[in-house]
């Protein structure tokens, strides 16, 4: 029951970072793919978390917070680096 | 002074060595109080940020109140923002608008702003001394002091409490 | 009890998992930047929010680490969108037709940070 839960919402989180795959790919300015990738890496934590419950291996919620802590830094300095600020 | 800024620093390098190990053997202890109080006071002088905080009963009630009010107003957000999108004519009425903020300090002006972001509709889009620019999807209107009563109140004066 | 709160957690993962759906569907079907940016990161900080929380009540034992997490994207989450939103603005993104005030003049903002950014 619990599993089955846990199972049906990773395969609703992956269609979600499709779909966010899609702006990524098709987004008209560079700023409209900044914002999908964050949405995308924000996604993937929550995903990365299911992961780790499905192998019930906590040395996988590091690699969440290593993950989260990347993609904020990255956003922060692409974004400096719009605003000619880096 | 110096010392409450020591005191933050430390408090919160801690409670995250604790956080990431979530076990509380003694040695892991001293490890992680050794490590804080090293860095707070390497650091203590140059983060100023938490010069502001106030340590007291009525804050710490109030931090916590605001976390309940915080997280009401980000599930009402969600709500709001998904029935926008579910429905298919996308009804939305976008503009940038701005509003005023009695507050002085720089920490509760960060709170505040973080927090207009994770409510209904707004995202705070850039901020000048007192008056921030606040993007709506639905713009409610475009006078400053209605604005500011519609959007920003509601965590300010919480926050006026918390931080003066 | 123990299953009951199973039962729970594996609700709110689905719940969070909605949420996360609903904002990438924002995501592609808003007409601008700002309004994908709103779309976009509430829908993701509630939804990963909820699906930590609900892998919380599922695995009680894992809660240093998920608790670091949910902190960490409720601090983060709104400092990336307003910086984004701020630069996007900065570099004249166009706002959507159905726009209806845009009272942010950039020359006095924005130019007076960044002199502040060389003088340091």
């Amino acid at each position: 029951m619990v599993n089955t839960l846990l199972f049906i919402s990773a395969i609703i989180i992956l269609l979600a970072i499709l779909l966010t795959f899609y702006r990524f790919i098709k987004g008209p300015t560079a700023p409209d793919r900044l914002v999908a990738f964050d949405v995308m890496t924000v996604s993937s934590l929550a995903l990365i978390g299911l992961i780790a419950k499905f192998s019930s291996r906590i040395i996988y919620l590091d690699v969440a917070i290593v993950y989260g802590l990347l993609s904020f830094l990255g956003v922060i300095i692409v974004s400096r680096y719009f605003e000619r600020g880096l | 002074m110096k010392i409450k800024n020591i005191a933050a620093i430390f408090l919160i390098l801690l409670s995250i060595w604790i956080l990431l190990n979530s076990q509380f053997q003694i040695e892991v202890m001293i490890i992680g109080v050794i490590l804080s109080f090293v860095i707070s006071i390497i650091m203590g002088s140059r983060i100023t940020v938490f010069n502001e905080l106030k340590f007291s009963f009525g804050s710490v009630f109030y931090t916590i109140w605001y976390l309940f009010v915080f997280l009401a107003e980000l599930v009402k957000s969600n709500l709001d923002v998904a029935r926008r999108v579910l429905t298919p004519s996308l009804p939305i009425n976008p503009g940038i608008i701005k509003t005023k903020t009695v507050l002085k300090s720089k920490m509760g002006r960060m709170i505040l702003a973080n927090s207009i972001t994770l409510t209904p509709g707004t995202l705070t889009v850039d901020i000048e001394d007192d008056i921030l620019y606040i993007h709506c999807i639905d713009v409610c209107c475009e006078d400053i002091d209605k604005a500011t009563a519609a959007i920003v109140d509601k965590f300010e004066k919480i926050l006026v409490k918390i931080y003066g | 009890m123990g299953n009951i709160l199973e039962i729970i957690g594996a609700v709110l993962v689905l719940l969070g998992s909605v949420f996360l759906f609903l904002g990438a569907l924002g995501l592609v079907r808003m007409p601008d930047l700002y309004n994908r940016i709103q779309a976009g990161t509430k829908a993701s900080t509630l939804g990963t929010f909820l699906t930590l929380f609900g892998l919380l009540l599922i695995i009680p034992e894992w809660w240093g680490k998920l608790v670091l997490l949910m902190t960490f994207i409720l601090i983060t989450n709104p400092v990336s969108s307003h910086v984004l939103a701020r630069a996007a603005h900065y570099i004249k993104i166009p706002l959507t037709d159905k726009t209806v005030a845009d009272l942010l003049n950039k020359e006095e903002t924005t130019y007076k940070v960044n002199e502040e950014i060389k003088n340091e």
